[in-house]
């Protein structure tokens, strides 16, 4: 039996998989890597070890000998936890025990999510800039992409006008990501009214990834599915990973209508079968006791965020403020650099690492995202290195 | 605000007004004279800095002493309490509600020399009933810090 050539191999690999062009973040990690002393502004998960009483109940489960599947759905003590306090902080209703689905994180919740409701060519809605992910998931389940540009100026908002100019009669889903990985960008009741009264007239369903709710600095965060008449057609995703420092243990949860829970169990029970029953102990304990910690690492973000954006004011780096996630998105195209040449250089020349806007989308182009899920400590020297790289060009 | 300011002091003590007048969105100038007015108030005591006495290799014993004493008509356990505090060995002094009244922490070169300041000072003092020594063995956490430092596993530099 002869082995097969590489170039042969990649035969075996689908077309679509294939035609999904390589990370962005992928690439710039690999140059980052490769180096020592970095600072990084690049980090897209919680500095914050999970906080101990939730690791703790972790230990205890393993001691307790919990180790074996859940039921496919997640343990039913969880879900009904998710389902008080996806009532009592976004206030909408869903029955815990069969409009709620325990999964591997948001990733697997919005993977199977566009796999239930996605059909060869419709289109998928997203504003960008926009998480990395969302683009190849949809090609993934064979979906067509179709991006919609928000703008700086308007703090990264989407409007209803910019959602309406890409409805074809192929639309069926809107992507909603508030508040945004890498912009910080969130939407308060009112806009958001307006985004959902155009997915009632042209009769799309919703999925919002939430995983940054909690993280809101400004006005109370507000979830599209609570909107009137909303419930109905949208997939609410939320997770552990960001609020309470979770991102390892790999858990999070979508709720939705029956009929549609019913339809991601049916792909989530044969090729996932159930979320690590440890985490889903975990997690329980997060939300049942972990408010306070969640509240304190908040209030970190928030003296960090103000401590970077003032920074950036004093540097002369144009950026909004934005209200929420641990990001800050700041212009950089004013230093006549795109935006993967100010990463590159800022790295070279000063060993600082944040990510090109572009990895996120066309439109990020001229901006680069910095995380202030990093210590003041880190983040001192980084706002000495960015005004000293800055103030060199 | 102040105890916004106190808790970024109380986790840094040596973290620069710049950097807290911009965690703040605060002037520098306003940050400098709310700690002189902290400072001046006595609500900030003061400044230290927390050290591994092992790695510093610092050869120092330290006890937990359990003290019962008499308390006494118009002061109650004030008195004596403030008395047993001024010496220098003893680092931090409370009254207690349970089976003992104060909980006294010394600290000494040598065994024996925190030995004798029970034995000899505490002991002595017209007032105190009984004392209970216990000495330290290992550190684990001193002050809110670990002294063991968690290692933080590699994070990865960039991640999306
Ligand atoms: C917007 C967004 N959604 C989802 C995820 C993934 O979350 P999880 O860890 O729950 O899979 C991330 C992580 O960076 C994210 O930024």
């Amino acid at each position: 039996m002869s082995v097969k050539r590489n170039a042969v191999v990649t035969d075996f690999v689908a077309n679509h998989v294939r035609s999904i062009p390589r990370s962005g973040i992928r690439d710039f990690f690999e140059i980052v890597q490769s180096m020592t002393d970095v600072v990084s502004l690049g980090i897209g998960e919680p500095d914050f070890a999970t906080p101990w009483h939730i690791r703790e109940a972790a230990i205890y489960a393993l001691e307790k000998g919990k180790t074996g599947y859940t039921s496919n759905l997640g343990l039913p003590r969880l879900r009904k936890s998710i389902a008080r306090y996806v009532r009592q902080n976004y206030h909408v209703e869903y029955d815990a025990l069969s409009e709620v689905l325990v999964a591997v994180g948001v990733s697997e919740a919005m993977d199977i999510a566009l796999r239930a409701v996605i059909n060869p060519g419709d289109e998928v809605l997203y504003h960008s800039p926009c998480y990395v992910s969302y683009n190849p998931s949809i090609l993934l389940v064979h979906g067509k992409p179709v991006e919609i540009p928000t703008l700086a100026e308007d703090h990264f908002k989407l409007r209803p006008e910019a959602l309406k100019a890409k409805i074809t009669a192929k639309s069926k889903v809107l992507i909603l990501n508030f508040p945004t990985n890498p912009t910080g960008a969130v939407m308060n009741q009112q806009e958001l009214l307006a985004i959902a009264e155009v997915c009632q007239q042209h009769d799309l369903l919703v999925i919002t990834d939430e995983i940054y709710s909690e993280l809101s600095y400004g006005e109370t965060h507000c979830s599209i599915a609570s909107l009137p008449g909303m419930r109905e057609r949208c997939i609410f995703l939320h997770g552990f990973s960001k609020a309470f420092a979770m991102t390892g243990f790999r858990v999070g949860y979508a709720c939705a209508p029956v009929a549609l829970i019913e339809a991601m169990m049916r792909i989530h029970q044969y090729a996932m079968l159930c979320a690590p029953i440890i985490s889903q102990e975990a997690a329980i304990e997060a939300l049942e006791n972990g408010q306070s910690d969640m509240e304190q690492m908040r209030e970190q973000y928030q003296l960090r965020r103000n401590f970077l954006l003032n920074s950036f004011r004093e540097i002369g780096i144009p950026c909004f403020n934005a209200q929420g996630a641990f990001y800050l998105f700041p212009r950089i195209d004013q230093t006549g650099l795109n935006s993967r040449e100010f990463a590159v250089r800022l790295l070279e020349e000063q060993k600082v690492a944040v990510v090109p806007g572009n990895a996120f989308g066309a439109s990020g182009e001229g901006h680069v995202r910095c995380s202030y899920a990093t210590g003041m400590d880190q983040l001192e020297v980084a706002v000495e290195r960015i005004g000293k790289f800055v103030r060199s060009l | 605000m102040d105890q916004q300011l106190l808790k970024l002091l109380e986790e840094n003590a040596l973290v620069s007004p710049e950097t807290l007048a911009k965690q703040l969105n605060l002037s520098v100038d306003q940050v400098k004279s709310r700690i002189k007015h902290l400072e001046e108030a006595k609500i900030i005591l003061a400044y230290k800095a927390i050290i591994d006495d092992d790695k510093a290799e610092f050869q120092t014993v330290k006890a937990v002493i359990e003290v019962r004493i008499t308390p006494e008509r118009g002061g109650g356990f004030n008195r004596l309490s403030d008395r047993i505090a001024r010496y220098p060995e003893v680092t931090s002094c409370f009254l207690m509600s349970g089976g003992y009244d104060l909980l006294v922490f010394v600290e000494g070169r040598t065994l024996k020399e925190v030995a004798m300041f029970v034995s000899e000072k505490l002991s002595t003092i017209q007032g105190v009933l009984s004392t209970a020594t216990h000495f330290t063995l290992k550190t684990y956490k001193e002050q809110g810090v670990m002294i063991d430092q968690e290692i933080a596993e590699e994070r990865l530099k960039v991640s999306p």
